[in-house]
């Protein structure tokens, strides 16, 4: 019950919003100096979300594979290297500069080139996705890396824990908010790198199926694929997002209420 | 004639390289008996932090060494407690996770070190509080969690730094008296720094006084107070003729420190 609520007050706002936009919307397509090739009504886009439902859902499945893919190998590529990176200081060093430098390249004009090495499969897709997507978690987790006290790691030391306990123990539950924040940006990140890497070369999927309606001038069948690709995108953040708060439970927990200690130490004497 | 478990012998720390060598410690000497209470007073700065960084083996010192039951020790990181300041709790740890963990860095599987952990939450004041997260905890307590941690590690030696700076008047007191009660029933050797001399003649056998940088033993009294003692002790005559005997030389340490900023 008082999760339904919590939901609801969660939902409530944006639903609202959303229903005014496309009210107006709707009104202005109706009744302004515009044909439905230019901008078609919101009915009419929900009718050829319908009518084209199982051509729409078939490329659906081919771009979240691609998605899925993508952005798992972004996951442990880009947190394996923010590891290395923070392995050492003449690594850092020698690597942070590149990191940011291939920020410089854009990703579309390379993907023709993936195109050429890797060919028509899969693969090219997976990895534009995964240069899109792998960028915030690495240098999130190389900050969250940083995060740890660095009194904690000496405690530690007194402790007898070596390197690698002292990651497991510290650095990494220390850098795990920051790891959410980069999965987070770079779930956004990997709808715009699927639709790239499909129209660089591809006969299937929803980035592909958008080229193809605007040969058709269909456009209102292209706001459904589009639409479509919105709720990919939302539905991966929304998910990151719910792993974050199970696996962070004292990171939410201490953010809820942040009210008063429960309790106050003065409650030694009968004790003890 | 009692055995020595903990030794410092004319330590010396110089930090720095190339342009400004700053000397933190002057060849200080520290005797520690098994069992024994031992507190350092000292002004800020002086040294008192990077002396237990030695007597922990986080760092090296320039000069001298640390013996440990009379002997240099092969590897001294590991051998002794050390709690630090701040309570460094782990927030995504629950308190009773926090505690244990020490106890997993010795192989002590992890139930068997929950076991052991919740078996001495009611004497460190922190029943009912396992499953918490730090967060929750009142500064106190918090002081308490990290203090079970370094006896759960189980090391005869633990080096306490102004575990209590923080805390209000009342619970400081009642910390204290605390604290001499679990040093007196698990023998522990504890070594304290504090800023307060009340509190270092309240739970010692003996002070140690600091001067400034760099940091030397200016002087070092044995505290023959009787045993146990209550907070009523330091409303006596000879309590208050040792805190005397300790002030004066502090001040002094105090002037050099700060000139002119004695009141």
């Amino acid at each position: 019950m008082k999760a339904l609520r919590r939901i609801a007050a969660a939902a409530g706002p944006p639903l609202v919003f959303a229903i005014i936009v496309l009210g107006l919307w709707q009104l202005y397509a109706s009744v302004g100096p515009v044909s439905s090739l230019t901008l078609p009504k919101p009915t009419e886009v929900a009718s050829a979300l319908w009518e084209n439902r199982s051509l729409l859902l078939e490329n659906t499945w081919v771009t979240v594979e691609e998605i899925l893919l993508g952005f798992a190998a972004a996951m442990v590529l880009g947190f394996l290297l923010a590891v290395l990176i923070r392995s050492s200081r003449l690594i850092e060093r020698a690597l942070y500069p590149w990191l940011v430098a291939s920020q410089m390249v854009p990703v579309p004009a390379v993907a023709p080139l993936i195109v050429i090495w890797t060919g028509f499969d899969l693969r090219p897709k997976v990895i534009v996705i995964a240069l899109v997507c792998f960028f915030p978690i690495t240098v999130n987790t190389i900050d969250g890396l940083r995060a740890a006290d660095p009194e904690l790691l000496r405690l530690l030391r007194t402790l007898r824990a070596n390197r690698v306990q002292r990651f497991v123990k510290a650095q990494l539950p220390a850098a795990l908010p920051f790891i959410f924040s980069g999965l987070k940006v770079a779930a956004a990140f990997s709808v715009i790198g699927a639709v790239f890497a499909e129209w660089v070369g591809s006969s299937e999927g929803l980035g592909y199926l958008i080229l193809t309606l605007n040969n058709q001038s269909a456009t209102a069948e292209m706001f459904a694929t589009i639409a479509i690709l919105g709720v990919i995108g939302i539905a991966l953040f929304l998910l990151v997002r719910g792993v974050e708060h199970l696996a962070l439970p004292w990171y939410y927990e201490a953010r809820e209420d942040e009210g008063e200690p429960e309790v106050d130490g003065l409650m030694l004497g009968a004790e003890v | 004639m009692r055995s020595e478990k903990l030794q410092a012998e004319r330590i010396s720390k110089v930090y720095g390289g190339n342009g400004g060598r700053v000397a933190a410690l002057h060849e200080v000497d520290l005797d520690v008996g098994a069992g024994e209470f031992i507190s350092i007073v000292g002004p800020s700065g002086c040294g008192k932090s990077t002396l237990f960084n030695i007597l922990a083996g986080l760092i090296r010192p320039s000069g001298g060494r640390v013996l440990l039951d009379g002997s240099p020790p092969d590897q001294l990181l590991g051998e002794i407690g050390y709690m630090l300041q701040r309570d460094l709790l782990m927030p995504w740890r629950t308190v009773l996770d926090n505690t244990c963990v020490g106890l997993e860095l010795n192989g002590v599987g992890r139930r068997e070190a929950r076991e052991r952990a919740r078996a001495e939450f009611p004497r460190f004041g922190l029943a009912g509080f396992e499953q918490h997260w730090p967060a929750k905890l009142s500064g106190g307590m918090r002081q308490r969690a990290a203090l079970l941690r370094t006896f759960l590690a189980g090391r005869e030696v633990m080096l306490l730094d102004e575990p209590f700076g923080a805390l209000d008047a009342l619970t400081r007191r009642q910390m204290q008296a605390w604290l001499l009660d679990l040093w007196q029933a698990d023998s522990k050797t504890i070594v304290f720094v504090t800023h307060d001399v009340e509190e270092a003649v309240f739970l010692s056998d003996r002070v140690y006084v600091m001067s400034g940088r760099p940091g030397r033993v200016v002087l070092c009294l044995d505290i023959d107070l009787p045993r146990p003692r209550r907070q009523d002790i330091t409303m006596t005559e000879g309590f208050q003729a040792l805190k005397a005997r300790l002030m004066e030389p502090l001040e002094a340490a105090l002037r050099e420190t700060q000139p002119g900023a004695v009141g």
